[in-house]
C-alpha cells in the first residue's frame, strides 16, 4: 500500500513536468493550429538563458521574468522571420521548418553552453524529504506554477478580447481578417506566448531532470501524449492528460509491464482513447460546414 | 584506388623527395613507417556532444611531442594524426578510411567511443590494421577470437561490475542487492559482470534488477520500485544525468542502501554537485588512475612527472581533468609497445607486442595496478581500487581488486 501510494505521488510529480510542457503545446496549437516540434528545444534554450542570468548574479524571480520576456521576443521573431513566408505553403513545409528549428536550437545550445549536465536552481525551499520524500518541495511548487499558468491561459482565451481574436485568427483567418483582426500579428503573438510558457516549463523542469541540451527531447514525447489524451485544443484537458500520463506510466512500470514497456503501454492507452474519442477526453469535436 | 608497388626504403625516400606519392609511403611491408618516422591515426570527439573527451587526444598529441623532442622511439619520430569525428559513427568511418587509405597510417590508436569504434571495427579487422587500445569501456574490445586486430584498454564495464560484486560477496555475503542499469549494451555489460560473480546466487541475492531508457525523463519510478524490493545494497549503472537523478532520489525518499556507482558517472561537476554532494556521501566506486587532486600523490614521482609534463606541454590545461591523465597513460603504454617492436614495425609485430605486455607499470596508474595482455587476454587493465565519496573527495580504501575478464 505504502509503495502504491508512493508510485502514485511520484507519478503525479513527473506528470506535472509533462503537464507544463503540454500547456505550451496547447498554446501554440490554439494560436496557429500547428504543433511546434521545436517547442522543447526552444524551452531548453530559454532555460540556459535563465541560468546565465542567475549565474550573473540576478535574483531568481527577476531572472525568471527577464527570461520569459526574452523568450516571448524570440518566439515573435521566429514567427515573423521564418514562419511568415510559410503562410501560403503546404503544412509539410511548416513541419520541415519545425524540425529544422529543433536541430538548430539543439546544436546552438550545445555549442554555446556545452553539453555538460548542469544543476538548475529552484525558487522553492530545499527541505528534502518533504511529504515523506514522496514529492520534493520543488515538485509541489512546480505543479502550483503549472496550475497558475493554466488559469492564466484559460482566462486569457476565455475572457479577453485579445484571446478571442487569437482563437478566431487560428480558426478562420479569412473571416477574422474581414472583421478587422490583424491575423499575422495574432500568429506572432501566439508564438511569443507559447515560447514564454515553454520557458516557464523549462525553468520548472530543469531542477528535477537537470539541464543539458537534450533535456526536453524525451519529455516532449510524453507531453505530446498528455496533450493528445486530454485534447490538444483544451488547456485544462492537456494538463489533466499530462498528470494522467505520469501516473499511468508509473503504475504500469511498477505493476503491469515493467520499466521497459511502460512508455509503450501509455501510448497504447492514448491510442485507444483517440480511436474512441478522436478529440481527446476533454476536447471538442470540430464540425466544419462545407 | 591505385595500388603502388612495394618500394624499398631508399626508393621511397627518393620518391618522397620528389614530392610524389607521399601519402602511400611504404617500407617493406610496414605501411606508415619510414626510416625516420612512424605515422599513426586516431579519431576523437573534438567537437559535438562528447567533446569533453577531446582532452584525451590532446594529451596524446602533447605526449608524443615530448617523445619526439627526446629523439623519438628507436630513432623514429612518432606522428599521431588525431582527427575529429564529432562522436558520429558515419564520420568515424570516413575519417578512419581517410587515415588508412590516403594517409597510409601504420595503425589506429585509442579511437574514442563505443558506437564510433564499432562502426570501423569490421573494416579495420578486414584490412588487418591494428585497432589499438580503444578508448571505451565496452567489454567487446576483448573479443580476440572474432576480432584479432582490436584490443581495448581500460577496465571494461563488465570487469568493473565483477569487482563490485566480488567486494559485496566478501564484505556482506547476505546482501540484498538492487540494480538499476541503462537498457543498452553499456548497462548490460554491467549486469553481465554481476552475473559472472554471483552465478547461481544471483536469483537469491538480487531482489530486483530494473532498467531505464535514455528517453525516460526521470528514473523516479524505478528507484521507488527498487526501494520497495527491500534491498540494502544498490548498484547504479547509469550515465551521468541519470546517475545524478538516482543519487538524489535515493536520498530524498529516505532510503539508505550501500550504493555502488559506475566509474563513468563519478564526475564531481557533472554528477555529484547537481545531485547534491552531501546526498552522495558513502557511495562507492572504483578507479585505476591517480587523481591529481588526491593529496596522497603529492610526493609521488609519477604524479610529479605528469605535472611537469602538463606544465611544459599543455600549459593552461585543467589539471583536475582526468582525461589528461588517461591520455598520458595510454600514450605511454603505446610508447612501450613501439619500443618493444624494435625495427620490425609491421602490423603483425605491432599487434604481437601489444598483446604480450607483462606487468607494465605506468606511473600515473594507482600503484599495484599494471598493464597485462596476452594472445588470449585483450583486456589490458583489469584491476581497480575502490573509493568512497566523503562529501569532498573520493577516498580510496582497501586492496587492489582484480576482475575475471570475460
Amino acid at each position: 500500500m505504502q509503495a502504491l501510494l508512493h508510485q502514485i505521488f511520484s507519478g503525479i510529480a513527473t506528470g506535472g513536468i509533462y503537464a507544463s510542457v503540454a500547456l505550451a503545446l496547447v498554446m501554440i496549437y490554439q494560436a496557429t493550429h500547428h504543433v511546434n516540434f521545436a517547442q522543447g528545444e526552444m524551452a531548453t534554450f530559454s532555460t540556459y538563458i535563465a541560468l546565465t542570468l542567475i549565474e550573473a548574479g540576478l535574483p531568481y524571480w527577476i531572472a525568471f521574468v527577464i527570461t520569459v520576456a526574452i523568450s516571448f521576443v524570440i518566439g515573435v521573431v521566429i514567427e515573423r522571420v521564418l514562419m511568415r513566408p510559410m503562410t501560403e505553403a503546404p503544412v509539410l513545409s511548416s513541419v520541415g521548418v519545425f524540425i529544422g528549428l529543433l536541430l538548430i536550437f539543439n546544436s546552438v545550445t550545445g555549442w554555446i553552453f556545452t553539453y555538460t549536465v548542469k544543476a538548475f536552481p529552484s525558487p522553492f525551499p530545499e527541505t528534502s524529504r518533504f511529504l515523506g520524500g514522496w514529492a520534493s518541495p520543488h515538485e509541489a511548487g512546480a505543479t502550483a506554477v503549472t496550475l497558475i499558468v493554466l488559469a492564466l491561459v484559460y482566462v486569457f482565451f476565455r475572457f479577453t478580447k485579445l484571446g478571442l481574436a487569437m482563437r478566431a485568427a487560428a480558426f478562420n483567418p479569412v473571416s477574422s481578417r474581414l472583421v478587422g483582426i490583424h491575423v499575422g500579428w495574432m500568429l506572432a503573438l501566439g508564438w511569443g506566448l507559447a515560447a514564454a510558457i515553454g520557458a516557464i516549463a523549462g525553468m520548472m523542469v530543469a531542477p528535477i531532470v537537470f539541464l543539458d541540451p537534450g533535456m526536453m527531447s524525451g519529455i516532449l514525447l510524453y507531453a505530446f501524449a498528455g496533450a493528445l489524451l486530454g485534447g490538444i485544443d483544451n488547456a485544462l484537458g492537456a494538463v489533466i492528460g499530462g498528470f494522467a500520463v505520469g501516473v499511468i506510466e508509473n503504475l504500469a512500470g511498477a505493476y503491469l509491464v515493467g520499466a521497459e514497456l511502460k512508455l509503450t503501454l501509455a501510448l497504447i492507452i492514448i491510442l485507444a482513447v483517440l480511436i474512441l474519442k478522436p478529440a481527446g477526453l476533454f476536447g471538442r469535436a470540430i464540425v466544419s460546414r462545407v | 584506388m591505385m595500388r603502388y608497388p612495394v618500394f624499398t626504403a631508399a626508393v621511397t625516400a627518393a620518391v618522397m623527395a620528389l614530392g610524389l606519392a607521399a601519402g602511400e609511403a611504404r617500407a617493406g611491408d610496414m605501411p606508415g613507417v619510414t626510416a625516420t618516422e612512424i605515422k599513426i591515426g586516431g579519431t576523437m570527439p573534438y567537437s559535438g556532444p562528447a567533446s569533453a573527451y577531446g582532452a584525451d587526444g590532446r594529451a596524446e598529441l602533447a605526449y608524443f611531442k615530448m617523445i619526439n623532442d627526446q629523439g623519438g622511439i628507436n630513432g623514429r619520430k612518432v606522428t599521431l594524426m588525431s582527427v575529429d569525428d564529432g562522436y558520429s559513427p558515419p564520420k568515424t568511418v570516413e575519417q578512419t578510411r581517410m587515415l588508412v587509405e590516403q594517409e597510409g597510417v601504420a595503425f589506429m590508436f585509442n579511437g574514442l567511443g563505443t558506437p564510433t569504434q564499432t562502426s570501423v571495427q569490421k573494416y579495420l579487422n578486414m584490412k588487418k590494421v591494428p585497432q589499438l587500445f580503444v578508448a571505451s569501456g565496452a567489454d567487446k574490445w576483448g573479443d580476440y577470437k572474432h576480432f584479432p586486430w582490436t584490443i581495448g584498454y581500460q577496465p571494461s564495464y563488465r570487469v568493473e561490475a565483477q569487482i563490485y560484486a566480488k567486494y559485496v560477496l566478501k564484505t556482506k555475503p547476505d546482501a540484498k542487492v538492487a540494480i538499476i542499469y541503462q537498457n543498452d549494451d553499456f548497462g548490460k555489460d554491467y549486469l553481465n559482470g554481476v552475473k559472472d560473480i554471483f552465478g547461481d546466487k544471483y536469483a537469491k541475492m538480487v531482489t530486483k534488477d530494473i532498467s531505464y531508457e535514455v528517453t525516460d525523463p526521470t528514473t523516479d519510478q524505478q528507484v521507488v520500485t527498487l526501494q520497495a524490493s527491500g534491498a540494502d545494497t544498490l548498484m547504479i549503472f547509469a550515465t551521468p544525468k541519470f546517475a545524478a537523478q538516482i543519487v538524489r532520489k535515493v536520498y530524498d525518499i529516505n532510503w539508505h542502501p550501500t550504493e555502488f556507482l559506475t566509474n563513468v558517472s563519478i564526475s564531481v561537476g557533472a554528477v555529484l554537485k547537481p545531485a547534491g554532494v552531501e546526498k552522495a556521501v558513502g557511495i562507492i566506486t572504483g578507479g585505476y588512475l591517480m587523481d591529481s587532486t588526491d593529496p596522497a600523490w603529492a610526493d609521488n614521482q609519477g604524479m610529479k612527472d605528469w605535472l611537469a609534463f602538463m606544465d611544459k606541454y599543455m600549459p593552461g590545461a585543467d589539471k583536475t581533468d582526468g582525461n589528461y591523465t588517461y591520455g598520458y597513460a595510454v600514450a605511454m603504454t603505446l610508447a612501450h609497445v613501439l619500443k618493444e617492436c624494435g625495427n620490425d614495425l609491421s602490423r603483425e609485430n605491432i599487434m604481437k607486442q601489444a598483446t604480450n605486455i607483462h606487468a607494465l607499470e605506468i606511473p600515473v596508474l594507482i600503484p599495484g595496478i599494471t598493464v597485462n595482455t596476452s594472445p588470449t587476454n585483450f583486456h589490458p587493465l583489469r584491476q581497480l581500487q575502490l573509493a568512497r565519496w566523503n562529501g569532498k573527495t573520493w577516498e580510496r580504501f582497501g586492496d587492489i581488486i582484480e576482475g575475471n575478464g570475460s
